[in-house]
């Protein structure tokens, strides 16, 4: 990928690096697509000479966001999204860098589809995106995929994507395999039996609704059930969408023991409870479903003392016709490209952590997991960069959003944290009106 | 063949490598040269155990194992019975002792037995009057087939001592692997195991061995280079997701062989997969490839093996 040619200097910005700490107003000079040097220390003594200025009037210029569960339904399901409308999307929502799950159609078990996401992705010169190999053939939880012609293909982990990987023999067998490669298994941890013919959260409120639940210990049962597992095989693994306090107490206590195991939320688990469904609202329904309040509280928990390691957006574009359903018939999943800045920087408006520490859940965390080069504000690196306004108050609109899929769960919340500018080696792939 | 070595076989039967000392191996081995002339003579026969009844029991099916001792036998002179039995007695609800007494009861003075179960030849083995050699049992021992590597090793290197010895692919699942590890070390070979973990038996270095998962890396400064076969249901997705991966990463090429030492030999106990575990024209490169060796060296080991264990009987009749 070649980046824009020439020097663009964005000065009197605020500079926010998560892998160092740094915070601080300064400069930062971009050179054919990478970033040559920033630091308050830069143009403090004259002009630059450069091909274009950006005056960042003081707003936060930081890494671009790292979003490492995104559904792209490109190739087979193009009606719901394609690579370039997810693209369009996550410019705006300040993303550079995407991962994939497997499940288009056909799924990504294969080198030849990986490489196809690849190529439509490096032609369109919009985020990157980077794809999971399906863990098993076919996402069938029965033959593990080709792990290490994947691997070197650059899958950048394995998952059999919303669908946990039930067998324990088959998994046992996939991780022994996968640690040959330093593959990273992604698992959906849930207890299929449990979640069987489910729609939301077991509870209260499912009673009310006679609406049939999923349990909350269908999630601590996998992970523990892996934990097991890996504990005796060893290898890289994580949680995908981790949403009750008893899986994630289970995850800190696997990682207090020193085990190599990390994962993720989305922010609709940190964001909203089971309290959203309200009167039937299909918008609201996901996989995992949205929890208890307890449970909420426990996610926020888990952000704040590094249990979860990340927040992605869990992007699931669905069509109106998947969606405007009766609730039991409605597909599971929300769109969140566009709003998983604003979400993530209400873990800091709320005073749960710092910026810093709320951007790093979608910078230098993903980047480091997954091993991408992104997520940092580093010289030489590649210019993926997003400037932002922490505190602009805004509306989610779900009909403005760009991607094809309009299915938010945030539609009319008042959120704070606007993208103004969203940089791909360099090149600005979203510049917002008023800062043009 | 009646040279007289000082050192006699002290065991009944050949049920496995395991308990065997070097002087029994050696002595086998030493056997195994000679029977190696005597095979290439023209007339190939000797009268050793004329009179003799060798029975080839096979529980699984085999043509070249099977093939191979009626061979030996048969040039020593002994009368040879093949009992195929999976295709009748057990069929018809006999159990493995009820066969074994039933034969027993015909009085042969060797039984050579395969078995898809592990330790099926020693339960069997405590229940007859002749002498048992295993010829494979389940994932357990396949003991001649490592005295035929050791001898094909012998033959070309001169020693096995101080060889370094990579036995790569499916070792989870292997008899030759598990009689070959032994024997190698007993020898004072090394040994290094090279395979995908879902490939390997757990805890694989108790075995007293170096385990790689990358060819490269294992088979750095590597003497001889053994590949094991990988069954067919074991390539799609169970244990390795498919041939051209397992072939990619794990086959034997050119490429690979590079990694060993110069002179490095390839064995494989056959039958091969072509294009799975090694390289078609590999396997055929004469000044690489030991394979069509170890099949003749099987029927000489084989002799041997026979030699060694109807001594006592021939030695008894003689008096």
């Amino acid at each position: 990928m070649t980046g824009a040619p020439g020097r663009i200097a964005y000065l009197n910005a605020r500079l926010l690096d998560p892998e160092t700490g740094l915070d601080t107003i300064g400069a930062l000079l971009v050179e054919d697509g990478r970033i040559a040097d920033f630091g308050s220390h830069l143009f403090k003594t004259g002009a630059p000479s450069v091909n274009e200025v950006v005056d960042c009037r003081g707003h936060c210029l930081a890494p671009g966001l790292i979003d490492i569960r995104v559904q792209l339904r490109e190739p087979g399901e193009e009606h719901k999204e394609t690579i370039a409308s997810a693209s369009l999307a996550a410019s705006h929502g300040g993303i550079t860098t995407l991962v994939q799950l497997p499940n288009t159609q056909p799924v990504i078990d294969d080198v030849s589809v990986l490489e196809f996401v690849a190529r439509r992705s490096r032609e369109l010169k919009g985020t990157k995106v980077f794809s999971y190999g399906a863990l098993t053939k076919g996402l069938q939880g029965e033959e593990i995929s080709e792990i290490g012609l994947l691997t070197e293909a650059g899958a950048v982990a394995f998952t059999d994507g919303e669908r946990a990987l039930t067998d324990a023999k088959v998994m046992r067998r996939a991780m022994s395999y996968a640690r040959t490669f330093d593959a990273m298994i992604v698992q959906h941890p849930e207890e299929p039996s449990l979640a069987k013919n489910g729609v939301m959260n077991s509870g209260e409120l499912a009673a009310k609704l006679g609406l049939s639940g999923i349990p909350s210990v269908a999630e601590v049962i996998m992970i523990e059930r892996d934990l097991r597992l890996l504990e005796t095989v060893g290898g890289r693994f994580h949680f995908a969408h981790v949403t009750t306090a008893a899986g994630i107490e289970a995850i800190r206590k696997a990682k207090a023991a020193g085990m190599d195991v990390s994962c993720d939320t989305a922010p609709h688990y940190f964001a909203l409870n089971e309290l959203a469904i309200g009167d039937y609202r299909s918008f609201a329904k996901v996989s995992p479903p949205l929890r208890s309040e307890e449970d909420r509280q426990a996610v926020v928990a888990g952000l704040a003392d590094g249990t979860i390691d990340i927040v992605a957006s869990d992007h699931a574009p669905h069509d109106q016709d998947s969606k405007r359903l009766p609730f039991d018939e409605a597909a599971f999943g929300v769109a969140g490209l566009e709003t998983l800045l604003p979400l993530v920087l209400s873990l800091y408006h709320n005073g749960h952590m710092s910026l810093i520490d709320a951007l790093s859940l979608v910078t230098i965390h993903p980047a480091k997991r997954f091993r991408l080069t992104g997520g940092r504000l580093k010289r030489g690196a590649p210019a993926d960069l997003v400037l932002f306004d922490p505190d602009l108050a805004w509306r989610v609109d779900e009909d403005a959003l760009h991607s094809k899929s309009k299915n938010s769960a945030f539609g009319g919340r008042p959120v704070q944290g606007k993208v103004l500018r969203t940089m791909v080696d360099g090149r600005p792939l979203f510049v917002a009106e008023k800062s043009k | 063949m009646t040279q007289q070595p000082d050192h006699a076989f002290p065991h009944r039967h050949l049920l496995g490598i395991e308990g065997l000392s070097p002087l029994d191996i050696s002595l086998i081995l030493d056997l195994a040269d000679s029977y190696v002339d005597q095979s290439r003579r023209i007339d190939k026969k000797s009268e050793l155990m004329k009179g003799l009844t060798v029975i080839n029991l096979f529980f699984e099916n085999s043509t070249r194992t099977r093939t191979s001792f009626e061979a030996a036998a048969k040039r020593l002179d002994a009368d040879v019975i093949n009992m195929s039995v999976s295709s009748s007695s057990i069929k018809k609800g006999e159990t493995l002792i009820d066969t074994a007494m039933t034969l027993n009861a015909m009085h042969p003075d060797v039984l050579v037995v395969r078995h898809a179960n592990s330790g099926a030849v020693q339960l069997l083995s405590e229940k007859v009057d002749g002498a048992v050699i295993n010829a494979g049992d389940g994932r357990h021992e396949h003991p001649t087939q490592a005295l035929l590597d050791a001898l094909t090793i012998r033959r070309r290197r001169g020693t096995i001592g101080g060889l370094t010895v990579a036995i790569c692919g499916d070792i989870a699942h292997s008899r030759v692997a598990r009689s070959n590890i032994q024997l190698l070390q007993i020898m004072g070979a090394r040994v290094r195991l090279i395979a995908p973990p879902t490939l390997l038996p757990s805890k694989p270095e108790r075995f007293g061995v170096e385990v790689f998962t990358d060819m490269r890396e294992g088979l750095q400064d590597v003497d001889i280079v053994m590949m094991l076969r990988l069954q067919l249901e074991r390539m799609q997705g169970a244990f390795v997701p498919s041939v051209r991966e397992y072939f990619h990463f794990f086959g034997l090429d050119r490429q690979k062989l590079s990694y060993a030492k110069p002179d490095a030999l390839v064995m494989h106990p056959g039958p091969m997969n072509r294009g799975v575990e090694i390289d078609s024209e590999l396997a055929d490169d004469i000044d690489r490839s030991l394979i069509r060796q170890q099949v003749e060296m099987g029927v000489a080991v084989r002799m041997a093996c026979l030699d060694v264990l109807t001594r006592p009987l021939r030695e008894g009749a003689a008096q």
